[in-house]
């Protein structure tokens, strides 16, 4: 497995588990045992879980503040659910990470940023093929972006410039 | 017309650099077939069966000369002197080649065009009713919307990989030219009774191909601020709810009948509630901005009538026909809106050589203000032309074989290119249009026979429409051999009807005859000014069924 996010590779600190085994001091569970594990947690422990992208974010809402991470399986690169999910996370308020997890071909990258994640976690298959230069490369390929409310990065929002331009030739009159 | 700023323009040009390092990146491997072909397909690039074919987006049917000029000029140096009109107002070069191909793009980019979702699982080229900001029913020009949409819908971080693709089509008139009813979204303007405000009505789930289904209205009034945090509503609740199992159940339309449309909506309005509608939607001064590139243009003041088009047609009477068939009523006095056919007698629907493009865009500057427009019934339009110039541009039309005067009649036929060039084909569509436009070409047989519409299809998923034509042509194989089944009673406008079959399908060579009986019933039939569809309104299908039968039964 690769992790990597818009920085470039990172070492994984998540240990995952299937079940509630949680001794370690960052740990991903399965949904199914999150509010167990969040029960369990011991002061200083980070506690993340992991979905499918047939599961909502609505079902995470009440746990918002206790969960540190969210990690969105991608079955196939060009199953796009999980991108829907991890607006909705942020737009109901969602803080802490977001990552992607599945083989998503580097041209998505930015898509999963603007959509609100972190980090991707890709199996080592797609890694050999997709060194993290290419993720790189990808996330900064297109700067511009139409849709307003979807903000990453370097990526500058087309109608917010139009808006500026506007704003700067009203007070030039 | 719409025009580009500097924003538009580094976007697409981002997106050329983008698709070659795309190539760059299968070619060292760095993709798999499988990992590019989405890429590929997202950018119109499509492997067919002699060849690459290249979809050129042309938004809501809206292009200017200059932009025609460039397509001839790519029709000439990397394909082969023609490209075809698609249903979805798109063009199509069938004979591309790989390494060209973002050569090509930086072409279209010079003047302003691209091939940005044209395929793949994601929003599709949005289309409009072809007379857009000139029809005399237009409650409102529905160009800026659609302009917005498309804009808002061009390389959507969110809605990139959407389950399957999805259709927008907006219009603006009373009378639907823009097939809203089989489009996964349509949105009509409409005059809020109440307030005198426009908004929009939204319709969802309409579409044709193996599984066809009206779309249904999702919500009646929609005020204009709204329309893109609505959107992205809809197409969230899609992208989470609609099925990913199986390809041929994940349209929109599938949720639509699966789930009910009141339950969707329940979907959609919880979801449109938790969105910050002030942080997605675009400001009015943004709407105002595109809406002010669609102003009218620079109008004359003339009379209702023009005295000399009237002189001409007493001398011609082949122009009078033309008059009579390819010209609508604009808005403005004095001027008309001209349909150029595509459809020359045993010609393929939709075909247009490099040549034609050049007289068309000469025209449109010389007549038209600029502005030519592409039909989904594939024919092209020059839709601001003085009555006193038709003669004129009857006369160049002429000169490059562009004056067939069929428009709305039998020999306007919409045909996908079928067997002769696509993948997914099961027969073909394109000879069986030139051999029925033969069959009907007698101009006075067809101004006898009326306003009709014949579209064919060469396999299930129905790129010709064929659901709602007057008559219907669904090419299939049958045991190996091409068999074509036949409905009729289809409407693509707002008293939208899917065909009805008339019987088992038929052999290539029987279907003219087929098609005669279908139209001698409605011949026989018909009352005083009755047109085909209102005839088979009246009487229902047995009738046509049963003269079918004569020739199905022979057939078998």
């Amino acid at each position: 497995m690769l992790l990597l996010d818009r920085e470039g590779a990172k070492a994984d600190l998540w240990t995952r588990v299937e079940t509630l085994d949680i001794s370690a001091d960052k740990v991903i569970v399965p949904s199914a045992l999150l509010q167990d594990a969040l029960a369990a947690r011991r002061p200083g422990q980070q506690i993340g879980v992991a979905i499918d992208n047939t599961e909502r974010a609505a079902a995470l809402e009440p746990y918002f503040g206790a969960l540190a991470l969210v990690v969105i399986a991608f079955p196939t690169g060009y199953n796009g659910r999980g991108f829907s999910i991890a607006r909705q996370l942020r737009e109901r308020g969602f803080s802490g990470l977001l990552r992607a997890s599945g083989p998503l071909v580097s041209d998505q990258f930015p898509h999963a940023l603007a959509c609100g994640f972190d980090e991707i976690e890709l199996p080592d298959a797609s890694a050999e093929r997709q060194p993290v230069e290419q993720w790189l490369a990808a996330a900064a390929r297109i700067s511009l972006n139409y849709q307003r409310g979807y903000n990453y990065g370097a990526v500058a929002n087309i109608l917010e410039q139009r808006r500026a331009a506007r704003r700067a030739g009203a007070a030039n009159v | 017309m719409y025009r580009y700023d500097e924003f538009d323009e580094r976007l697409v040009r981002e997106r050329v650099a983008q698709f070659a390092s795309q190539v760059a990146r299968r070619i060292d491997g760095s993709l798999t077939d499988a990992e590019f072909l989405p890429l590929r397909l997202k950018n119109g690039l499509y492997l067919q069966l002699h060849s690459y074919m290249l979809r050129i987006a042309v938004p809501y049917g809206t292009l200017h000369a200059r932009q025609l000029r460039q397509l001839a000029r790519i029709a000439d140096e990397y394909d082969r002197g023609y490209g075809h009109f698609t249903t979805r107002t798109n063009l199509q070069f069938n004979w591309s080649k790989l390494k060209d191909v973002p050569t090509v793009l930086g072409l279209l980019a010079d003047v302003e065009m691209h091939c940005i979702q044209t395929s793949g699982n994601c929003i599709r080229n949005v289309t409009a009713d072809h007379f857009a900001g000139v029809a005399h029913d237009e409650i409102e020009d529905p160009r800026p919307i659609a302009e917005l949409i498309r804009q808002w819908s061009t390389l959507h971080p969110e809605f990139e990989w959407l389950g399957r693709k999805f259709k927008i089509a907006v219009s603006g008139a009373t009378h639907d030219r823009a097939v809203v009813k089989s489009h996964d979204l349509g949105v009509r303007i409409v005059r809020d009774p109440a307030s005198g405000e426009t908004g929009y009505e939204i319709l969802v789930g309409g579409g044709l191909g193996r599984t066809p289904f009206a779309a249904k209205v999702l919500r009646e009034f929609l005020p204009r601020e709204d329309l893109l945090a609505y959107l992205e509503a809809v197409l969230r609740v899609y992208n989470l709810e609609g099925r990913r199992d199986n390809k041929f159940k994940a349209r929109l339309k599938i949720l639509v009948h699966e789930l009910g449309i009141e339950a969707l909506r329940a979907l959609v309005e919880e979801e449109f509630a938790h969105i910050d509608k002030a942080r997605v939607n675009a400001d009015p001064q943004e709407q105002a901005r595109i809406a002010a590139y669609f102003a009218p243009p620079a109008y004359e003041d003339l009379p209702e009538v023009s005295r000399k088009l009237e002189d001409a047609q007493i001398r011609d009477p082949e122009l009078a026909r033309f008059v009579e068939h390819n010209l609508f009523r604009h808005k403005k006095r004095g001027y008309t809106a001209v349909t150029i056919s595509l459809k020359p007698i045993g010609g393929t629907p939709g075909d247009i050589t490099s040549e034609q493009m050049r007289a068309v865009a000469d025209l449109a500057e010389k007549y038209s203000f600029d502005e030519l427009r592409v039909t989904h019934a594939q024919n092209l339009v020059l839709p601001n032309v003085k009555l006193d110039d038709v003669a004129e541009v009857y006369e160049a039309l002429k000169a490059h074989d562009l004056a067939t005067a069929n428009i709305g009649r039998i020999t306007d036929i919409i045909s996908c290119p079928g067997l002769d060039y696509c993948s997914l084909a099961t027969a073909r569509s394109i000879p069986i249009a030139q051999v029925l436009s033969h069959h009907f070409a007698d101009p006075e047989k067809q101004k006898q026979i009326g306003e009709v519409s014949i579209k064919i299809s060469g396999c299930i998923n129905a790129c010709g429409h064929h659901h709602v034509g007057n008559i219907g042509i669904l090419g299939l194989e049958k045991k190996g051999v091409e068999s074509y089944q036949i409905t009729v009673g289809g409407d693509p406008s707002e008293n939208y009807a899917l065909g009805e079959l008339l019987g088992p399908g038929v052999p290539a060579e029987y279907v003219p005859e087929a098609v005669d009986k279908v139209v001698s019933v409605y011949l026989a039939e018909r009352q005083q000014g009755e047109t085909f569809i209102e005839t088979y309104r009246r009487i229902g299908l047995a009738p046509f069924k049963a003269a079918f039968k004569e020739i199905a039964d022979v057939a078998a």
